[in-house]
């Protein structure tokens, strides 16, 4: 036997080997392999095309009790907003509120009786828009939008002889300005955010499965008998899955660009950085769960149950500064959403290097810890 | 060097979350020998084979494989012995050839491709190197296990029950395979359940509860064991079984077909008795010294409890 055999702690042949032998075995895996590519694409399609949370062409019956020139101007103006899509007229509230029970309207707008002539005296009258608010979400966009399109509305009708009456209105405006994201389009907001949980997604689950794999079948015995080290093993059946993490993220890049019109106007070494730091710090957690499940079936349990987090407290799905002080706490331990903050600024908001530090600090201290635990626990399990 | 022993190793002792599974064993196996190891499920075979080829730290013993120190010099073991696991444990989604140079590669095999391609035609798997190893028969999965354990021309087989779960036929050429490694001066360990294969090896040792009951040449086991046998025939015979079971001085009774081998540690005993069945029965009464088969059957029945009066 050479002499140097424990000056070399590592191997490169026999890292390649189990990085040859992982590709090979990924190839073979198809269902795991279209998985990989197909998850990430599927995900951005749903959520990037399906999911929105400023929904528009929302069913809208109308009840018109006054039916002149001002009342049809607030109509049309409704429509042109894109929010509403007028599919009928109702004649009585009782039709109006069954109508919103049932569903097959969003929204119910009643022009009183004697609207216009109400205007032209000057006495203010309401306009209703009954709402179905059970679902908040679908419904607040337009319900905020509804009296910026009135007054638009209204000013643009009310002119000429009927221009006395414009002069009644609250001599002020209120303009929102949506920054980074002009037209409120979800999908520029939910599209970098998805990056993160994909890879988070993916990365973990599919390392822990590979590892506890090897646990199940029993190969694991065959590796430990050779004179192969746990790192040069670890090593080469992790870095398959970075480059995994690539293939990922270049087809999330690509689609966010040619599907979304989502821009990217940061520093591209600074996204470079993150995703990096962020694909390791994943591939660590899913070691960590190697060590912990028995099985790939407990291991793609414990996956899902790192995941729900991911998606529900890290600002993907919900607003993070909305959410009570003890849930962001359990946020802030969460990768992925310091990995949200910092592809967002980089993608949107042009952040270079300088500006992600605080992020991938973030990053960084929770995957120390995910390692401590994890080179605590394999040592433990070698015996 | 030639004279020092392959396996060495004294007191080795392992527990596992408190439960002692491998208690102070002791054991020397001679190099070039055929090794046997029995022993009934449970009793620590596996974990004093994985303690032996350094997978396993024992928590208290000393020892030494090849020369090699079992606490210090693991790496060394590792690059010099075979290991077979009792399950199959290659990977059933690489084709044959891939597992082989796959094993072969861990092994910093020289010259892989040509060793590769002779295990493979040793194998008689050449023209089918590309099948996945998953879809082979359980008899070519050990053939093909054995080949992979022998990759790196190992001094040392340790096999762990290579032959459980495998058809009579597959397993008589195991051992013709077994026997012809040994005679190229290969050392081999391995542990079974099956008597006619015990019955193939130089060397054996029993452990049961994690403890060696009982080590030596194998054809001098019965004679430490101090078993004497009878072989009964006559009409009859399951009767004679039934009654003669309940006799004090018989420890067992074994039925080999149409014979009875009655048996017991008390020679004087036994020789009453039979001489009291001669008198009043037909039967044939015939004393033999015991065979290893006897002493299996005796070892592996929970007799061996008593054995050396330690009745745990």
């Amino acid at each position: 036997m050479s002499a140097g055999f424990s000056f070399f702690r590592f191997s490169w042949r026999r890292f390649l080997a189990v990085l040859g032998k992982e590709f090979i075995q990924m190839r073979r895996d198809q269902i795991t392999f279209v998985m990989m590519i197909g998850v990430p694409i599927m995900q951005l399609l749903i959520f990037g095309y399906a999911i929105n949370s400023d929904p528009r062409h929302l069913p809208t019956l109308v009840e018109m009790a006054d039916d002149g020139p001002v009342s049809r101007a607030v109509l049309m103006g409704m429509k042109t907003s894109s929010y509403f899509d007028f599919e009928g007229v109702v004649t009585s509230p009782a039709q109006g509120e069954a109508a919103l029970r049932d569903g097959r309207a969003n929204f119910v707008v009643l022009i009183p009786p004697d609207f216009e002539r109400d205007v032209m005296r000057g006495l203010s009258p309401q306009i209703l828009l009954s709402a179905d608010a059970s679902d908040p979400t679908a419904v607040g966009g337009a319900a905020s939008a509804i009296s910026g399109i009135v007054d638009t509305a209204m000013s643009e009708t009310l002119t000429g002889p009927l221009a006395f009456a414009a002069q009644s209105k609250a001599p002020f405006s209120v303009a929102v300005h949506r920054a980074y994201n002009p037209e409120g389009s979800t999908s520029i907001n939910i599209v970098p955010g998805l990056l993160g949980v994909i890879l988070s997604m993916t990365m973990v689950m599919i390392t822990a499965v590979a590892i506890v794999r090897e646990t199940e079948r029993g190969t694991m015995e065959t590796l430990i008998a050779t004179p192969v080290r746990p790192f040069e093993v670890m090593l080469g059946k992790i870095a398959p899955y970075v480059l995994v993490g690539y293939v990922q993220t270049g087809v999330f890049l690509l689609a966010a660009r040619l599907l979304f019109d989502v821009p990217f106007t940061g520093s591209a070494l600074a996204f470079f950085l993150g995703f990096n730091l962020f694909i390791v710090t994943n591939l660590a957690l899913g070691f960590l769960i190697s060590t912990v499940a028995r099985s790939q079936m407990q291991a793609m349990q414990l996956s899902f149950f790192t995941l729900l987090p991911s998606i529900l407290l890290s600002g993907f799905m919900f607003p993070f500064a909305a959410m009570p002080s003890w849930a962001q706490a359990i946020g802030s331990a969460i990768p992925t959403t310091h990995f949200l903050r910092l592809v967002r600024k980089v993608m949107l908001k042009g952040a270079g290097v300088g500006d992600i530090t605080g992020n991938m600090l973030g990053i960084a201290v929770i995957m120390a810890v995910i390692v401590i635990v994890a080179l605590r626990r394999y040592h433990q399990t070698l015996d | 060097m030639s004279d020092a022993p392959a396996i060495s190793v004294s007191g080795l002792t392992k527990r596992f979350s408190g439960r002692t599974v491998v208690d102070h064993f002791d054991m020397d196996v001679p190099k070039g020998a055929i090794y046997g190891f029995l022993g009934p499920n449970g009793s620590g075979k596996t974990t004093t084979i994985r303690m032996m080829c350094g997978l396993l730290t024992p928590d208290d013993g000393t020892g030494n494989c090849l020369g090699y120190d079992i606490l210090t010099q693991q790496e060394q073991i590792k690059a010099n012995v075979g290991y077979m696991t009792q399950k199959f444990s290659l990977y059933e989604d690489l084709t044959i050839r891939e597992n082989l140079d796959f094993i072969a590669q861990m092994f910093g095999v020289t010259g892989r491709k040509k060793r590769v391609q002779a295990a493979l035609e040793d194998l008689g798997l050449a023209d089918r190197a590309a099948q996945l190893a998953g879809n082979l028969s359980g008899g070519w999965k050990q053939r093909l296990a054995l080949a992979a354990c022998m990759i790196h021309d190992p001094a040392l087989l340790l096999l762990d029950e290579p032959t459980a779960g495998v058809d009579p036929k597959a397993r008589r050429d195991f051992w013709d395979e077994i026997r012809k490694l040994s005679a190229q001066g290969v050392t081999v360990l391995v542990s079974t359940h099956y008597m006619d294969e015990a019955v193939q090896c130089d060397f054996i040792a029993y452990i049961a509860y994690g403890k060696k009951l009982i080590s030596g040449v194998a054809q001098e086991i019965p004679k430490m064991i101090g078993l004497h046998t009878y072989r009964v025939t006559g009409p009859d015979i399951a009767a004679l079984e039934a009654a003669l079971k309940s006799e004090p001085a018989v420890v067992q009774v074994a039925r080999f077909g149409a014979v009875l081998h009655v048996s017991g540690t008390d020679e004087d005993a036994l020789k009453a008795l039979a001489d009291r069945y001669r008198a009043k029965g037909p039967h044939h009464w015939e004393h033999k010294p015991a065979e290893l088969e006897e002493a299996f059957i005796y070892l592996m029945t929970g007799a061996a409890d008593n054995f050396r009066g330690d009745p745990k």
